[in-house]
């Protein structure tokens, strides 16, 4: 059991030698191979426990960086020096990654440990992880439901207690949607607050990097350190990163938008209860409460799928046999080559959205689908624009349903689509979000609260599920 | 060509940019080195690398557009150019589709018949270059990445050339200017500047287009005429006959003179062009612009005309000491030491060429510096050597490239100007040939030349040619 909370309240027991960071990460590598059921590693790396005893010198020196000592696990897709980098896909089974990810060297360069690299769905396509070359991931708090996706891996190692925090991304919801599946808070920043450099591409405009942790402590210390401009990444942006560690702990009173498109037909009414009750404490506790509209909510899921497939189309096209890939043993022809080690090394749900996106992109069928699909997604985040003039933030729920059963959607790509109905939106207008694990359902699973803001204002996100956390979780530590 | 058709030609070209680095990463964009050692993980397309644009690629657009009386997009965007091959690491080319950073340029030629003619540019936009296959090491194929990810700009052409010989020409031109920018060196042969072709042809007279083929694979400006020109034949020849052209891409075969038609499979393509998410738009405001146009260097044109007034040179010696830019520069170089401006055209389309046609050399090789061909001008107008002395004293600079007053002075070649020593040689000659003495005084005057001849013999061609002809005829009158 963790003794700590917090990451400074880690670094305060090492400090005053109340804790041992060779045990600690000892500790975590045991739960990783006693928890091994979870799957939610695909990696472990044992240099680690060696490495915390130089890491542990250097805090006893009071010369250390500000995760010194942190256990971190990273998602499968970020790259890191001389590791495997596979994606959960058997196209990259035997593929290591020469460079490491920026996000992933800043974690470095503040003396983080890097347990290991955790499962994910395929290339971080999926919403339960079912969709791994490297087996499914169960969810900790009951090992009969999935944990979400695609950083399921990520979200499990976390809620197990198996890593101090885990990085992820988030195309769609993959962090918001698992973290809100398995209970623990995760962060999707800023399209282009954080380096996208070492992020294997699933579609470009989309992809964010963003922490999982126990605590807005550690969710606004990580965001602290991977955020910012970087010469490698020309979509990064260079605005300010405001000091969130100590800021975020300044209350003001937000005013708060309630888009009712995300609370009507489809959500679990144990969630919108759930919702309802928080939003009324808010009420009482001061905060401004106004209802808000957002038009276009409804096209979000149908322009997310075909933006998002028609880039991961062509990003996934270098995976083709040719350098690093693993090639299909059939001996063949140039054009049989290419094909066999396609299909052969990339799963079902990556095919499916490759065929998807190489049609919306086709000639003929580029201005119906992908160009309207551009002017859609400008609508919504016109919406978003709109609505952010009205209110600081907007709560909506995370998922409409709380963690489904293993396999009890894999058979409906559509059904499974759906499960990201809250989550694609932010993505589409480029805007940060936070899942809030707010309390449970009657089956014990955990339910999200999901905070939205406008570009570039984390700090208000914080602010909020710092006040919530702190005055209304109290007593549930997951 | 047959009267009753004329051809519609339109050029695509592709000029490599002499960047140090390549177009979205960090690499050297160098020829020659071994495989695969100018790679990078971007380069080389692996997992979660993400492209940076080179600012020089985009400031050589600019010249060139400037340079081809362009218009300059304030914004333009890059785009993915989806398809397979083993030697495109990414699956796609990025390159510009929608908004490319030039349009609505022109270039003017020069016909051999003299007539002027305005040839129209669609556009001209940015792109990456692909690796190379090498398919003859050995029974499997190999890739060489060094040149994946080195920057092109492609030339569109309007389709307003009406032969190969104005294809020929607009391609020399832009060839012309690419190298005068020093944004690209313009080798053909070694594929820095490549072309492929869109022909086709139509009744004269008849304002709809004929159906196109497209030729591919010339690997000189010359091949580039006579593939056009194989490609029209061809196309009439089927017309003639009744039949109809097919839309293909051919290639042209310089061993065979004529174009073959490519395996249909390989032109099958979908491209599935969309705008490159990685890359934030190509903003080029009025500041940068200016600041590049600023840096626009002289054109040929342009120097030509300033060859002509300033240096009062014929407009024939000022159209080929611009034709390519080292040339002009080596002529201007050698302006530095003398004043001499028609001697130094005249030393440079006579022998200094000469020597490079023979030997195979660039100018910049050229074994005299430019200094020293001035000096040696510099020793005939001042009367220290002849011109004939001066052909002596330029193969041994070939070899040496020193001072040629030192060659002169080391070789006793320096013109005798002294005119008691002329005057006794002068009056041997005549004694000697007391004949041509008679025919002289009898009128026939042209005698001197073969008097003269006899003196610069004796004197080994080093008496002061004025001297020996005045002294000559004071001597001759003086016989009267």
């Amino acid at each position: 059991m963790l003794q700590y909370k917090t990451h400074s309240q880690k670094l305060n027991l090492i400090k005053n030698g109340k804790l041992s960071l060779t045990e600690n990460v000892e500790y975590f590598r045991d739960s990783i191979n006693k928890n091994a059921d979870l799957n939610a590693f695909n990696f472990v790396f044992e240099e680690v426990v060696e490495e915390s005893r130089k890491i542990e010198e250097k805090i006893h020196d009071g010369k250390y960086g500000k995760l010194a000592g942190m256990v971190i696990a990273v998602k499968d897709v970020l790259a890191l020096k001389d590791k495997p980098l596979t994606c959960s896909s058997n196209i990259l089974k035997k593929f290591k990654s020469i460079y490491t990810a920026t996000a992933v060297q800043k974690l470095l360069d503040e003396d983080a440990l890097i347990i290991g690299k955790t499962n994910c769905d395929e290339f971080a396509m999926g919403s339960s992880n079912e969709n791994s070359a490297r087996g499914v991931v169960k969810n900790p708090v009951n090992t009969e439901f999935v944990p979400g996706g695609s950083s399921g891996g990520s979200a499990a190692a976390v809620a197990a207690g198996l890593c101090d925090a885990s990085l992820g991304t988030d195309t769609g919801g993959s962090i918001r949607q698992p973290a809100s599946f398995c209970g623990i808070y995760g962060f999707k920043p800023t399209y282009g607050r954080v380096s996208r450099f070492g992020l294997t591409a699933f579609a470009s405009s989309f992809d964010t990097i963003g922490p999982f942790a126990r605590s807005v402590d550690d969710i606004s210390l990580l965001l602290q350190v991977i955020s910012g401009k970087d010469k490698y990444d020309s979509t990064s942006s260079d605005k300010e990163v405001p000091d969130f560690l100590s800021e975020y702990q300044n209350a003001t009173k937000l005013k708060i938008g309630l888009p009712q498109e995300f609370f009507s037909d489809g959500l679990d009414p144990e969630i919108r209860d759930i919702l309802y009750d928080y939003i009324s404490k808010l009420k009482t506790d001061g905060f401004e409460i106004i209802d808000i509209h957002l038009p276009h909510h409804e096209y979000s899921i149908a322009a997310y799928y075909i933006l998002t497939t028609a880039e991961a189309s062509t990003n996934l096209a270098r995976y083709d046999g040719v350098r690093y890939t693993t090639r299909s043993g059939k001996k063949d022809d140039l054009i049989n080559m290419y094909t066999n080690t396609r299909s052969e090394g990339f799963g079902d749900e990556v095919k499916r959205r490759i065929m998807l996106g190489t049609y919306v992109l086709s000639a003929g069928y580029y201005d119906a689908y992908y160009a309207k699909a551009q002017k859609v997604r400008r609508l919504i985040q016109k919406d978003f624009f709109d609505a952010f003039e009205k209110v600081d933030v907007i709560i909506t729920p995370t998922s409409p349903f709380t963690a489904f059963k293993l396999g009890e959607k894999t058979s409906d790509p559509l059904q499974m689509y759906l499960s990201d109905i809250y989550t694609t939106s932010a993505n589409l207008a480029g805007i940060p979000g936070i899942n809030v694990p707010v309390g449970s359902a009657g089956n014990g699973l955990p339910i999200g609260m999901q905070i939205l803001a406008n570009q570039f204002e984390e700090l208000k996100l914080l602010r909020l599920s710092s006040y919530i956390e702190s005055n209304y979780l109290k007593n549930e530590v997951v | 060509m047959n009267q009753k058709y004329e051809a519609v030609i339109g050029l695509e070209v592709h000029v490599q940019l002499l960047t140090k680095t390549k177009t979205f990463c960090g690499c050297r964009n160098k020829f020659g080195s071994p495989p695969n050692t100018n790679v990078c993980p971007v380069c080389m397309g692996h997992p979660g690398i993400l492209p940076v644009l080179n600012k020089k690629v985009v400031e050589f657009a600019v010249l060139l557009g400037l340079a081809t009386n362009c218009e300059i997009n304030k914004r333009s965007i890059f785009a993915r150019k989806n398809y397979f091959y083993p030697d495109l690491p990414k699956g796609w080319q990025t390159s510009q589709f929608e908004l490319p950073i030039c349009e609505h340029g022109f270039i003017d030629i020069v016909k051999s018949d003299g007539l002027e003619k305005r040839l129209g540019i669609t556009r001209i936009h940015m792109e990456e270059d692909a690796g190379k296959l090498i398919h003859d090491q050995g029974t499997d194929s190999l890739i060489d990445l060094n040149r994946c990810g080195t920057p092109l700009l492609e030339i569109v052409s309007e389709p307003d050339m009406r032969s190969a010989e104005e294809a020929y020409l607009y391609l020399v031109k832009l060839k012309q200017i690419v190298t005068y920018l020093g944004i690209c060196d313009g080798n053909m042969e070694e594929g820095s500047l490549r072309c492929d072709a869109n022909v086709s042809i139509r009744l004269k007279g008849e304002k709809k287009l004929g159906t196109k083929t497209e030729v591919k694979n010339m690997n000189s400006f010359r091949n580039v005429e006579k593939a056009i020109e194989a490609e029209i034949d061809r196309q009439i020849d089927i017309i003639e006959d009744g039949g109809k052209i097919i839309q293909q891409t051919l290639l042209w075969d310089a061993d065979s003179g004529d174009v073959k038609p490519m395996r249909s499979k390989e032109e099958s393509h979908d491209y599935r062009y969309f705008p490159e998410p990685d890359l934030m738009p190509v903003l080029v405001n009025d500041d940068w612009r200016k600041s590049i146009s600023e840096s626009l260097p002289e054109l040929p044109e342009h120097r030509k005309k300033r060859f002509i007034d300033k240096y009062k040179l014929p407009e024939y010696d000022a159209e080929l000491l611009t034709a390519e830019k080292p040339v002009a520069d080596f002529y201007e170089a050698v302006l530095n030491t003398t004043d001499d401006f028609k001697s130094a055209s005249n030393w440079i389309m006579g022998d200094v060429l000469k020597i490079i046609n023979e030997r195979k050399i660039k100018i910049e090789d050229f074994p005299v510096s430019p200094e020293n061909i001035g000096r040696l001008i510099n020793l005939i107008n001042e009367g220290l050597i002849s011109s004939k002395i001066a052909k002596e004293v330029f193969p041994v600079l070939l070899d040496e490239n020193k001072d040629p007053r030192t060659i002169v002075e080391e070789k006793s070649l320096l013109q005798i100007s002294d005119d008691s020593f002329i005057e006794e040689v002068v009056g041997n000659i005549l004694g000697n040939n007391m004949d041509q003495v008679k025919q002289y005084l009898d009128g026939k005057e042209k005698v001197i030349g073969f008097l003269v001849g006899q003196v610069m013999r004796e004197t080994k061609g080093k008496a002061n040619p004025a001297a020996v002809n005045k002294i000559l005829k004071e001597k001759l009158e003086a016989f009267r």
